[in-house]
């Protein structure tokens, strides 16, 4: 489904991913761990299609197609989605409008009719559930005055909504507590099936308690140093990242 | 980074302007220039009372008297009054008294505009005054309102059918010597719009005016008046397109309310006038003095504007608040994007006892444009306990436009309150990002971002135009973000 090959990218000249090598399989989970500024969030952005970020080397394929002949919204209606370490708020424009513009557009990329209003509402419902959203959410501007966990539930649910088939999902953890963590992991859960592949970027072991990789990644200074099992991911928790810094092999 | 958003901002603000064709169609037009033999002309035409002609031979000699105002925040070439045709009127076939007394012409030109002239085709409850350059082509279901007593009908026909009305209320509210456009518009006028709702009568329909500016050369000066007698209702709205030509065209309009005791008069624009191109060529100036008087008690006017158009906007409509506890509002969105100026805002006067004013302005601004809020609210001493509140926004999408506030408040004693608050804000490239993200594209993402920050606004207009303005928005901003 996606395969990266010495992807090299930079900010403003600075270069952030030094050569990455990834392979994901449909049905797999993936985490991607690593210490802060290692460049876990710009592997997302890159895929993601922000124009921020440079592509300098490098090859990625997406259902044997190049990812960079796509356009960001293109790659999001082929299936891409990324849950945003810091979702954006749109003051003004209602979740509900928002998601149908996003679902129509995305049906119309596949010459799909736009979804009824009636058809459109009953989804949303379901959706919502799966995360345990408030009823009032549709009503609500886009991110705008949710709590910290609200937000990261409403990217589970947009995730939900779009039914992608490559999540990318960044720092979702980051900020929820215990409970609301549990919420998200249980969403992701229920979203898994055979056709779908996830990617768990986290900086904590504590998230894959409840979402659990088949791979897990270790990211530092630009470069995979080191891919495992789920178990590596109990192994960091335990040791920390110096005893990997100092080899930076895989 | 910055190159990504000018090529977001390129892209959503190279939008083409959809109105801007010519009907071909023979006009009766006067020579250029303007003089005293000219206003006479006009008033000979229309077959006046001598009373109109005095009215307008008084504001012409007014006007002589006066400078074009210098104190907006608009870079104007000047204007030469002596180039501009004062009257052109499109030559219609011998009038029928049917619904098709209306030239075929002229009914495919409202078509294609969405204005369908024919009632059965026509949106239902909604009444509309069609304005051709200087003349009224035809008002529909005039009739029906006529059974309630509502008066709709060209302002030509109210000063030959309601004489009375018209020397009364014509310039209560916006005297000719107001101002140099209100006197210019005073002098030469040509036609508008005359609405005049009885005692007790809540209008059943939407009123409307539509104004197209056909010929060239030519200015529009037209004037509208709206009477709410006591416990009334009514709610109105305008709209207005212009062919694209190189050239810079003048549109100088009066509007005057006067809104009795317990009534209520919404009035609504859509403003749609010719830009400009790209680099600022041509586009209409628009220099309009529309103001309300609540005259009596309880009594509630309400300004709601969409201005997309236009190469320089002049604009304030305001409310004068002589009754106890009437009360004033203004919703404003004003876009301005390539070499577009606006400066536009309100005026809210208080004079009566426990008055309210509401003030919401957005301002957005794109490509090279200069849009500017101007409001002045000001509570006489008398007007015990009046209450305003102000808010004005500005979105700013890209860095080469600019975007003004310019808040007066005069208050004259001490038992009111008056709020004023002000944001600025910039579309961000992550918003636009978000939105790409789940699959929406840049335009369609600003669009989203655009009617969001617009909404309060838009809220406020009736249903079938809210939808209009909404599309107006996005295509008034097409190709300027990146």
């Amino acid at each position: 489904m996606l395969s990266i090959k010495n992807l090299h990218a930079s900010i403003e000249g600075k270069e952030i991913l030094k050569g990455i090598d990834l392979e994901v399989k449909p049905g797999e989970v993936h985490a991607i761990m690593g210490p802060n500024g290692s460049g876990k969030s710009t592997l997302a952005s890159v895929l993601a299609g922000r124009e921020l970020f440079e592509v300098t080397e490098g090859k990625v394929k997406y259902f044997g197609k190049d990812l960079f002949d796509l356009s960001p919204e293109e790659r999001a209606s082929e299936g891409i989605f990324l849950g945003f370490q810091y979702p954006i708020e749109i003051p003004g424009v209602s979740m509900v409008n928002f998601m149908k513009t996003a679902v129509n557009e995305q049906r119309k990329h596949k010459g799909l009719e736009p979804m009824s209003s009636s058809d459109f509402l009953k989804l949303m419902r379901e959706k919502k559930e799966l995360v345990e959203l408030d009823a009032a959410l549709a009503n609500r501007s886009v991110n705008e005055g949710f709590s910290g966990g609200e937000k990261k539930r409403n990217e589970i649910f947009q995730m939900a909504m779009l039914e992608p088939k490559l999540s990318i999902l960044d720092e979702t953890d980051s900020g929820l507590d215990i409970d609301a963590l549990r919420i998200v992991a249980n969403g992701v859960n229920k979203l898994k099936s055979a056709d779908n592949a996830t990617i768990v970027i986290t900086h904590y072991q504590r998230l894959l308690d409840y979402i659990v990789p088949d791979y897990v990644h270790v990211l530092y200074n630009g470069k995979i140093i080191k891919s495992g099992g789920k178990d590596l991911a109990l192994e960091l928790e335990e040791k920390g990242y110096d005893w990997l810094k100092k080899g930076e092999t895989v | 980074m910055e190159k990504d958003q000018d090529k977001i901002l390129n892209e959503v603000t190279q939008g083409e302007y959809k109105y801007g064709f010519v009907t071909d169609i023979e006009a009766e037009s006067i020579p250029k220039g303007l003089n005293e033999d000219v206003v006479r002309m006009i008033s000979q035409k229309k077959n006046e009372p001598e009373f109109m002609l005095e009215f307008r031979l008084k504001a012409f000699r007014h006007w002589q008297t006066l400078k074009m105002p210098e104190w907006a925040h608009l870079k104007i070439p000047e204007i030469d009054y002596q180039d501009i045709i004062y009257y052109s009127a499109p030559k219609q076939k011998p009038k029928l008294e049917s619904m098709d007394d209306v030239d075929p012409e002229l009914k495919e030109t409202f078509d294609k505009l969405g204005i369908p002239l024919d009632e059965q085709k026509r949106l239902a409850g909604v009444a509309v005054d069609a304005v051709m350059d200087s003349v009224s082509v035809k008002t529909t279901f005039k009739e029906n309102l006529a059974e309630l007593g509502i008066i709709f009908c060209s302002f030509s026909e109210a000063v030959q059918e309601h004489p009375d009305l018209v020397k009364k209320y014509m310039g209560s509210v916006v005297p000719y010597t107001d101002n140099y456009f209100a006197a210019l518009n005073s002098a030469v006028f040509s036609d508008g719009s005359f609405c005049y709702i009885p005692k007790g009568v809540r209008c059943p329909m939407e009123l409307s005016t539509y104004f197209r500016i056909n010929a060239a050369n030519t200015g529009q000066f037209e004037r509208t008046l709206i009477v709410a007698d006591d416990d009334s209702y009514v709610s109105y709205l305008e709209g207005c397109t212009a062919p694209q030509r190189d050239e810079n065209q003048l549109h100088a309009a009066i509007v005057e309310i006067v809104a009795m005791r317990n009534s209520e008069v919404k009035y609504s624009t859509v403003q749609n006038w010719y830009p400009g191109d790209k680099n600022g060529k041509g586009g209409i100036y628009n220099f309009v003095t529309k103001r309300g008087k609540c005259a009596g008690e309880n009594s509630k006017i309400s300004w709601t504007q969409v201005e997309t158009g236009s190469a320089v906007t002049w604009k304030y409509p305001s409310c004068i608040l002589l009754g106890d506890n009437s009360s004033g509002e203004f919703y404003s969105v004003a876009v301005t994007n390539n070499h577009q100026q606006a400066d536009t805002g309100t005026k809210m006067i208080h004079i009566g006892k426990n008055t309210k004013s509401v003030i919401v302005s957005k301002g957005i601004s794109a490509g090279f444009s200069e849009n500017s809020y101007r409001g002045l609210v000001k509570v006489v001493k008398n007007a015990k306990n009046a209450r305003n509140f102000s808010q004005c926004d500005s979105l700013l999408l890209g860095d080469k436009c600019g975007a003004h506030t310019f808040p007066y408040i005069e208050v004259d004693n001490k038992d009111s309150v008056v709020e004023h608050e002000a944001t600025t804000s910039k579309i961000g490239e992550d918003q636009i990002f978000y939105c790409n993200q789940r699959g929406i594209k840049t335009e369609d993402a600003i669009g989203l971002i655009v009617n969001g920050y617009a909404k309060e606004v838009l809220n406020k207009l009736p249903m079938e135009f809210a939808v209009e303005a909404q599309k107006l928005l996005q295509i008034s901003l097409e190709g300027s973000v990146g």
